[in-house]
């Protein structure tokens, strides 16, 4: 008998309460809050979202700079390095294949940290600030087709700018030793 | 309920199984064509990955290590008194194995006349090749490193009574290849040096083993290639063979070439082929052309 009450208050009621519309104005649901994702906020001078602090060095460039000045005139100098460095990202970022990739990445530091590797690699006056490859790529998931498609965009904007295939190549040469550091799979 | 303890590690392995081939099942089909263009290499006249004449260590079609890479070929080589077609099929699992079929057809023209065989008698051959790569990659990697791979060939004669009567030991045989390729990305120059162990008279289209010497030799194959644009590259092959018919001289075979990726997946070579003396006919000098689908 003293179950009565229980059964009563679990049983579905006929009419359900009358629930007001949705409406429009609802506030959606906050899912990185859900999930405890938490958004670095980007830094208000530099527009970058920080990272882990971590120790500076040119060695975290994986590769030793070019001596002479031969190349960085064959890129066209800082002015030459940073058109191609933006327009190889403008192309990856509309690149089918590879674009995911960068949809959740920080493209104001990749944008710098990339022309100052290359800057610095071709020795054309730029020190290296950015993390190391390895530091930079982990979490990724970058396959050898990604970096297959990521250096085809890289030969185009080059190809674009008027490099000497050469010339392409001498930075290719810097570049392509670091695979296993950019490469997770 | 008993069991013995067999049954719940067989559970977890069927499940392990189970759970795994649908991905991996995935995976075996899925063609990426992800390779750089021209790093798959053109197709061998002995349908392995390579240069026109020597095989290198890159593995055949566009696939990447998380794919497969499929390629066909025809080619032509012509030359003053013989003409070769080949055509054949190669398949790249992973950029790790490379599995190859291919048909060699060789015409004698006026020298099968001359040879008792009738005129434009056909030396046919079939070669089942495959190709490991051990170590190392092309273009990536530590520059010092190389990709190195290991390879065999078996090749079929179809024509077993003609060859014993040119005089060779046997109408089938099997080459091993070690072979080492590296695209030095600072010169743009690519290179390849493979030693061959081989018993095989004219690439096998005479037989295999002779008077002279019945088994296997040494031999080497070079290439060295410049790349123009990386769609075009130009270069040089050396291969030497072994001499073991009494009755007919063999040569070095050396080729000059260039590789034109047309497209992403088509490829057309243009060669100078100098084979030497063939069958007793001299200064077999002439044209190479080949076209190469791969994916």
């Amino acid at each position: 008998m003293f179950l009565l009450p229980l059964l009563m208050a679990a049983a579905p009621v006929a009419e359900p309460p009358v629930e007001p519309a949705p409406t429009t104005t609802e506030a959606p649901v906050d899912w990185d809050k859900e999930f405890g994702v938490v958004r670095k906020e980007r830094d208000p001078v530099t527009g970058e979202i920080p990272v882990d602090p971590y120790v500076q060095s040119a060695a975290n460039a994986g590769a030793k700079p070019y001596s002479g000045e031969g190349l960085a005139k064959a890129f066209g100098g800082q002015a030459g390095i940073r058109r191609i460095t933006d327009r190889a990202l403008e192309l990856s970022e509309a690149d089918p294949r590879i674009k995911a990739i960068f949809e959740e990445h920080d493209m104001v530091r990749l944008r710098r940290t990339l022309f100052e590797q290359v800057c610095y690699v071709l020795n054309a006056g730029c020190s290296y600030t950015g993390r190391d490859m390895k530091t930079a790529h982990k979490g990724l998931g970058t396959t050898r087709a990604d970096l297959n498609a990521l250096v085809e965009n890289l030969q185009r904007s080059m190809r674009e700018a008027h490099v000497a295939f050469a010339a392409q190549n001498r930075l290719l040469a810097k570049l392509a030793p670091m695979s296993g550091d950019v490469t997770e799979r | 309920m008993r069991k013995s303890p067999v049954f719940p590690a067989l559970a977890c392995v069927l499940g392990a199984l189970v759970s795994a081939a649908p991905a991996a099942a995935r995976d075996l089909v899925s063609f990426d064509s992800g390779k750089l263009i021209l790093t798959n290499g053109i197709t061998t006249i002995e349908g392995s990955g390579g240069g026109g004449l020597a095989t290198w260590a890159t593995i055949s079609g566009m696939g990447t290590d998380r794919a497969v890479g499929i390629s066909a070929h025809v080619t032509g080589v012509e030359l003053p008194d013989f003409r070769l077609d080949t055509h054949g099929i190669a398949a790249g699992i992973r950029d790790r194995v490379e599995l190859a079929y291919a048909r060699q057809n060789f015409n004698t023209r006026n020298v099968g006349a001359a040879l008792g065989l009738g005129r434009g008698f056909q030396f046919n051959q079939d070669i089942f090749s495959a190709k490991v790569r051990l170590a190392g990659d092309l273009v990536y990697g530590p520059g010092w490193l190389p990709q190195v791979s290991v390879g065999v060939e078996h090749k079929r004669s179809l024509d077993a009574a003609v060859v014993r009567a040119v005089g060779a030991k046997a109408s089938a045989g099997t080459d091993f290849t070690v072979s080492a390729t590296k695209l030095f990305l600072g010169a743009s120059v690519l290179a390849n040096a493979t030693v061959r162990w081989t018993k095989a008279n004219q690439f096998g289209l005479l037989g295999f083993g002779g008077d002279k010497r019945a088994g296997r030799s040494v031999q080497f194959e070079g290439s060295l290639g410049y790349m123009v644009t990386s769609r075009l590259v130009v270069g040089g092959e050396w291969r030497t063979r072994p001499d073991n018919l009494g009755i007919a001289r063999e040569d070095d075979a050396k080729d000059l070439f260039a590789a034109w990726a047309v497209a992403r997946h088509v490829t057309v070579t243009a060669a100078y082929v100098d084979v030497g003396s063939v069958a007793t006919f001299k200064n077999q000098r002439g044209g190479l052309l080949s076209l190469q689908l791969a994916y």
